[in-house]
């Protein structure tokens, strides 16, 4: 589009952010009653819900039960008022059971399966209103969703897109920006370790620039989960000091952690050690 | 549609309760539960509404596009509606599992508005024949707790009072090709009145007595139900009996004299919080899923 600058001389992007600044993102967890864990999340004007059903027992044939670990089932669904332009079917389409996929990867990488063998389950997110972004922004619902339903993890999965313009890497970008065609790079990390979930790029990128551009996507992804723990130390304890809470990691992750590791410690104070480092 | 399953005694309970008057969270038999309604809560809509009611939760999103006409009313706008039972309600709407339960909310919803009175369709003609706004109206059902039919009405009735379609003019040229100009002002916009737009009241019928607004266990333990289109005058425009039990002709007659009793007050409210929204102007602090 002639006369549309993604990254003006000053170095403003189209919406008046910064080169790495993130949109503003607002979250809450627990925002359906019947579900096992829902979480919602808005990242700029990209609004996403996630559900969590699960662990319970396989529906439909017996046969997919795995023997050692949880069936992780993901589906991405997209309201068909979401888009500017109305869509035809909410689910069903490719691109939905590609985003479904994908989230599926993402998250057998992060949810300890092994602790529910012959269960499943179900993460269904819907995109409410779609300015870039989605697949990020379904990630960090899913992440506080799996979270809500007490489903242990390693550790949180935070999601961030990144894109390159005129020599400058820029993160998160809004729909204007991925539909202007230039190269994107969706990231989903886990962030205490910096291990990577999930990572896709499309569109041609020089070899020389990739690694500004994962940089700034994986500093997206941490700032992404700075704010989603402080959503989550919210929820848990809505008290004005929680920062003083910030040396345990036991509001993350789920209580059905065996107590073993807690008498290995000799430690009386409820504080779960799992194998992995501790969050920051 | 998504249920709950509930033993034998729990179900005597529930039917002894509604003999006496008295439901299980203590309403009477035409009460209504609380509903939440707020409109505008997606921004690239024409109008949107979101509607709680217990924990049953709908979004409806309209949205206007321009389209041609039906050849036998050439006149005239119209409207085209779309369920989705998305699987955030149950599991089993996962994939294509929904999609009974959507179409036949959907069809319900075309047959209501079927009529000249609920929604003036003139309005949304541009030019005859050619050019005519079509209101895709689409509903999400994100949380089901029985009395899907009454929640999804009063949703679509607060979306179209708060859809907004831009005001379009025809430029004609001396070729005679016509031309389309939105108006520049971005408020300047037309607003669909919503006086005569029909609510739906579902009365399930438990043991001897009919109940409004049925939970989830309550709708587990009524075997017939009667739906019945009511506008804010206590018109009628639409009478359906679902489920696989039997009513009786005056039981039939009762309740559709219990529904246009509900209807109206219902309707009286569902304005008067409509305008009372309205009134707080665009400083309106918006919740949305949030709060």
């Amino acid at each position: 589009m002639a006369g549309l600058e993604l990254l003006s001389d000053q170095g403003y992007r189209v919406d008046g952010r910064r080169a790495g600044e993130l949109r503003k993102i607002q979250a809450r967890m627990g925002v359906f009653a019947q579900a096992d864990g829902s979480a919602y999340i808005e990242q700029g004007n990209t609004k996403a819900l996630a559900v969590v059903y699960g662990p319970h027992e396989i529906r439909g044939s017996r046969a997919r039960a795995l023997p050692d670990r949880a069936l992780v089932n993901c589906q991405y669904s997209s309201a068909t008022f979401s888009t500017g332009e109305r869509k035809r079917r909410p689910h069903g389409d490719r691109k939905s059971c590609e985003m479904g996929l994908q989230l599926r990867q993402t998250f057998e990488a992060a949810i300890l399966t092994q602790l529910h063998p012959r269960s499943q389950i179900d993460i269904y997110v819907q995109v409410l209103q779609a300015d870039g972004g989605t697949y990020a922004a379904c990630v960090n619902a899913a992440t506080l969703a799996v979270l809500d339903a007490g489903i242990p993890m390693r550790d949180f999965v935070c999601a961030c897109s990144a894109g390159f313009v005129d020599g400058t890497a820029l993160a998160d970008l809004s729909h204007v920006e991925e539909a202007a065609g230039g190269p994107q790079l969706a990231l989903a990390l886990l962030p205490a370790s910096g291990q990577i979930a999930l990572l896709e790029m499309d569109a041609r990128l020089h070899e020389d620039h990739l690694e500004q551009v994962l940089e700034a996507a994986a500093q997206a992804a941490q700032d992404v989960h700075i704010l989603l723990d402080r959503v989550v130390r919210q929820h848990i304890w809505p008290s004005p000091d929680y920062p003083l809470l910030q040396s345990g990691p036991w509001g993350c992750f789920s209580p059905n952690i065996p107590r073993v590791s807690w008498h290995r410690q000799g430690w009386y104070a409820p504080h779960f050690m799992l194998r992995t480092p501790q969050l920051q | 549609m998504a249920s709950v399953a509930l033993s034998e005694a729990e179900k005597v309970y529930i039917m002894h309760g509604v003999q006496e008057d008295l439901r299980v969270d203590g309403r009477g038999c035409e009460d209504y539960r609380c509903v939440e309604v707020e409109t505008d809560v997606v921004s690239n809509t024409s109008g949107s509404a979101r509607v709680k009611l217990g924990h049953t939760d709908i979004l409806v999103g309209v949205k206007a596009e321009m389209g041609m006409p039906k050849l036998e009313k050439p006149n005239e706008g119209y409207l085209e509606f779309f369920v989705d039972c998305s699987a955030n309600a149950t599991p089993e709407f996962e994939g294509r599992g929904g999609d009974d339960l959507g179409t036949e909310i959907a069809n319900t919803l075309y047959r209501i508005f079927n009529n000249k009175s609920s929604v003036d369709l003139k309005t949304l003609c541009i030019s005859a024949r050619e050019h005519c706004w079509v209101l895709y109206v689409d509903v999400l059902l994100l949380e089901c707790d029985g009395n899907l039919f009454d929640a999804i009405s009063i949703a679509v009735k607060a979306a179209l009072f708060n859809t907004r379609i831009p005001r379009v003019r025809v430029l004609e040229d001396e070729e005679g090709s016509k031309d389309i100009e939105l108006s520049d002002d971005p408020y300047d916009c037309i607003r669909l009145s919503v006086e005569n737009v029909p609510c739906i009241v579902t009365l399930c019928k438990i043991g001897y007595r009919h109940v409004v607004d049925a939970t989830l266990q309550e709708e587990a333990c009524s075997l017939a139900s009667l739906l019945v289109s009511v506008t804010s005058k206590g018109v009628v425009t639409c009478l359906r009996k679902v489920g696989k039990g039997s009513l009786d002709p005056e039981s039939i007659f009762e309740m559709m004299e219990t529904s246009k009793r509900v209807g109206k007050v219902l309707h009286a409210s569902l304005q008067s919080i409509l305008h009372k929204e309205e009134s707080l102007g665009p400083r309106r602090q918006k919740v949305g899923f949030l709060g």
